[in-house]
């Protein structure tokens, strides 16, 4: 085995072996284990974004929507369908990804700045579908009137209402569910095509790859993801809120993505992780907390452009 | 039911004047730096305030003329601290760093003037109707339309004839090109996000005067900017000032028949507007896309 080899083998097991025992280790540092779960969730969406922005190289800045709608989703589903946690984390995945997929079909053959501007607006849409219909969303005040259900597994009922240490490990399941998918199909043929389309575009189509087509394809799937990143959210808090479509939601998306390492598969994780904590902390502590974040990106895009992770590489290597 | 479409159709007509101004400014920024303004909202806010905060000593008319050079300034000082390290960088950084910046200013301008809204006093003879019976118009908001026509008027003869305004719009296709033949591309570059700083703050100084003055409204002009340019067409700024009266008047007529989907129907636009053409209007195969 080589040194490269060991050194991602020893980084995994020291990922999941802190997220497996987060429960233990949260309560002694000062943290709790919602906030632990909320890491995750939020975690899992940026490596959502990060699936297409730091591996396909398309940067869309409204991805916000698909996790907003997988929340609604979710809602609606325990509130009107069904009481029932698998189907509302389904359905709330199928909502954000097929909205995700219908969209990215109109999107995908735009560029840059264009792509950016075009995903934003029509993230809003969504925004105000949730604001406007409130005989169905709530409106202003969000999804209200449904909670999580116990997992009902045949022989035995697990409560993950109640239990909050119970709940976290539901989340992580479905969350090294979610991230085993990404992590296999970046290393399938297709996940290497969309590195090249990241690298050399013009180079990729002249190689005979339909690049329109991948970064369609790449969008949905990362879309899914992101509803059921939403989904997931809903269930955390039993509540689901328009402002998790809007655009700023998708900022915070695209910066934990950029602070923790876009061209690293777990950096977004450690972006979330920092940011969520810093913001819980911040939020308790000053009323001008936005100033604080707003703060916070700018020092990371002047400073640390690659991201926490890029910058120990760098050091590193130096 | 014609003169309530015809009156809305007018003040359709008056908020994509409104559109429109901002729109350009968000667009002289976009196409010559590739930079997506998020804090175009922001800079409008403060021009707003800056008004609010001299109309007592120098009035309405002073205000209108001296806020939108004083926000350019600052728009000019930001530019040079903080967006010229990022230009030639992924459009990525730009964008979230003017993200945060949006973040802010919201937050400054509620830490120096307060979260409530703030009224800023227009002459009295704008604030009348001007008929009762036929148009239930305001004098303020023909007069909006006035300082938009005439801005935009002098923005274009500046491109056009300007050697200012020539470099910019060479710059827009080509900068390489332009710094080759012994341009200052940075003193440009910095020159063009002043004047759409300036448009923004002038921006602010007109919409304070109609809808008073929130630390949040610039967020929520923001996005029919977008949509104005993405519908004329990026690249294009008589496409964006196409797009921006185009919008306004769709959700003028819109409020007649579905006010609920007032909103709504820019975003139907700029999709439809994708689907069967994805440069926009006037936007040209190839620019940025």
């Amino acid at each position: 085995m080589t040194t490269e080899h060991t050194r991602k083998l020893i980084a995994l097991t020291a990922i999941w072996a802190a997220l497996l025992l987060a429960p233990y280790w949260m309560a002694p540092l000062g943290g709790y284990t919602a906030l632990a779960t909320r890491v995750l969730v939020l975690g899992l969406a940026a490596m959502s974004v990060n699936f297409l922005l730091g591996f396909t190289g398309v940067l869309s800045f409204g991805h916000a929507a698909y996790f907003g709608l997988g929340a609604y989703g979710a809602g609606l589903t325990l509130k009107f369908l069904a009481p029932s946690t698998p189907l509302s984390l389904l359905f709330g995945m199928l909502l954000g990804g097929v909205a995700g997929a219908i969209l990215g079909a109109l999107i995908a053959r735009r560029r840059g700045v264009y792509f950016a501007m075009v995903t934003i607006a029509f993230g809003q849409v969504f925004y105000y579908i949730a604001f406007q219909w409130s005989s169905l969303t709530g409106g202003d005040d969000g999804l209200r009137g449904f909670s999580r259900q116990p997992l009902d597994l045949g022989l035995v009922k697990i409560d993950i209402l109640s239990n909050a240490d119970n709940f976290y490990y539901f989340v992580l399941l479905c969350f090294a569910l979610a991230v085993g998918i990404m992590g296999f199909l970046l290393r399938s043929p297709f996940g290497r095509t969309m590195i090249a389309i990241r690298e050399n575009e013009r180079r990729a189509r002249f190689l005979g790859i339909p690049v329109e087509r991948h970064i369609w394809i790449a969008f949905t799937l990362s879309c899914f993801f992101m509803g059921f990143a939403g989904a997931l959210y809903a269930l955390v808090n039993n509540f689901a809120d328009p402002r998790g479509l809007h655009y700023s939601q998708s900022g915070d998306f695209v910066m934990m993505a950029v602070m923790g390492g876009m061209r690293n598969f777990w950096g977004p994780l450690l972006g979330a992780t920092v940011f969520v904590v810093l913001q819980d902390y911040l939020s308790s502590v000053t009323v001008n907390w936005m100033s604080f974040v707003g703060m916070l990106f700018v020092l990371v895009v002047l400073f640390f452009p690659r991201g926490l992770l890029g910058f120990v590489r760098r050091k590193s290597d130096a | 039911m014609t003169q309530l479409l015809l009156f809305n159709i007018t003040n359709g007509l008056i908020i994509g004047a409104f559109y429109v101004l901002m729109a350009l400014g968000l667009s002289l920024i976009l196409n010559l730096s590739n930079v997506i303004n998020f804090a175009h909202g922001g800079f409008l806010v403060v021009g707003g305030y800056i008004a609010y905060t001299i109309t007592p000593y120098v009035g309405f008319w002073g205000a209108l003329l001296i806020a939108p050079p004083l926000t350019a300034a600052i728009g000019l000082a930001v530019e040079r601290v903080l967006i010229r390290p990022l230009y030639g960088r992924d459009p990525l950084y730009s964008l979230l760093l003017t993200f945060g910046l949006a973040f802010i200013i919201e937050d400054g301008t509620r830490f120096i003037w307060g979260a409530q809204g703030k009224p800023v006093t227009i002459p009295t003879f704008l604030g009348q109707p001007l008929s009762y019976d036929f148009f239930f118009i305001t004098g303020y908001r023909l007069f909006m339309v006035i300082v938009v026509v005439i801005t935009v008027a002098l923005l274009f003869v500046l491109l056009r004839y300007t050697r200012l305004g020539i470099r910019i719009r060479a710059g827009t296709l080509d900068l390489e090109t332009v710094s080759a033949l012994g341009v200052n591309v940075r003193m440009l570059r910095s020159l063009n996000f002043a004047v759409g700083i300036f448009l923004a703050g002038l921006s602010g100084v007109l919409a304070a005067g109609q809808l008073g003055l929130e630390p949040t409204m610039g967020t929520g002009l923001l996005m029919p900017s977008f949509i104005a340019i993405i519908v004329g067409g990026v690249g294009s700024l008589p496409g964006t000032l196409l797009g921006g009266l185009l919008i306004g008047v769709a959700s003028g007529m819109t409020a007649v028949f579905f006010p609920a989907a007032s909103e709504a129907i820019m975003y139907v636009l700029m999709a439809v507007v994708l689907l069967i053409r994805p440069r926009g209007l006037l936007g040209e195969e190839g620019m940025l896309t």
